[in-house]
């Protein structure tokens, strides 16, 4: 699975896309593993209120099931206009 | 309906133009600029724009699609530049026509406030003194889409 990261997500955790081999069931549980991994990833993920997910390109939640996606993307609330 | 998002400059009297030629008869043409402001007056030295380049020109589809739903319109217009820019020069546009004004003043209006939420654009503001921080989103900025 393509994980992608945006913003100041990008720059806590200091890269702009990975790929990640996971059997996590939900975005959630995706984000623990994540955060497991190192201190850069837990600053990033410490508050989910301040985080989006897309799956597949299309915004969702953080409890939405992974099953047959592809590419996860995590960002900060956006702000275009 | 045509959704550009792009790095380069647009111009646009040249692009209202296009646009209101493209739906004679339609009564009402509506174009709202974006324009990077420098709200502590030489402070903000440029403003970098991020995007979701696989998400971006779809989110900024469904988001007219819909307004082409709820609204009567002849045709809509969104153009959204990323990358760097400076104050004064325009981040975006967007252009909305119909037979009425109402309908295109809402339909432009109900466009801005989703693309301001909704589509995955990041702000960074640079400025004078070297620091840079992203630009947070605004509760009122969310608040706004409730009204819809």
């Amino acid at each position: 699975m393509d994980i992608l990261y945006f913003a100041w997500v990008r720059e806590r955790i200091g890269l702009p896309r990975e790929r990640v081999e996971t059997s996590a069931a939900t975005v959630a549980d995706l984000v623990e593993e994540l955060r497991a991994r190192e201190d850069r990833y837990a600053a990033a993920f410490a508050d989910l209120s301040a985080l989006r997910v897309a799956l597949d390109q299309e915004l969702s939640e953080f409890d939405a099931p992974l099953k047959g996606v592809r590419e996860v993307a995590f960002f900060p609330p956006m702000t275009g206009g | 309906m045509r959704i550009s998002v792009q790095d380069v400059p647009f111009e646009l009297g040249a692009e209202s133009d296009a646009f209101a030629a493209g739906v004679q008869g339609a009564g009402a043409v509506v174009t709202f600029t974006g324009v990077v402001r420098d709200a502590d007056q030489g402070g903000l030295k440029a403003m970098e724009i991020e995007h979701y380049p696989g998400m971006t020109k779809k989110a900024l589809m469904a988001i007219a699609e819909e307004a082409m739903k709820r609204w009567s319109l002849a045709d809509a217009l969104v153009i959204h530049r990323h990358g760097r820019l400076t104050p004064g020069e325009r981040i975006m546009m967007v252009a909305t026509a119909a037979r009425h004004r109402k309908d295109a003043f809402e339909a432009a209006e109900y466009l801005m406030d989703y693309l301001k939420s909704r589509a995955p654009f990041w702000k960074k503001e640079i400025l004078a003194s070297g620091d840079s921080d992203w630009v947070a989103a605004k509760d009122a900025d969310e608040d706004a889409l409730k009204r819809w």
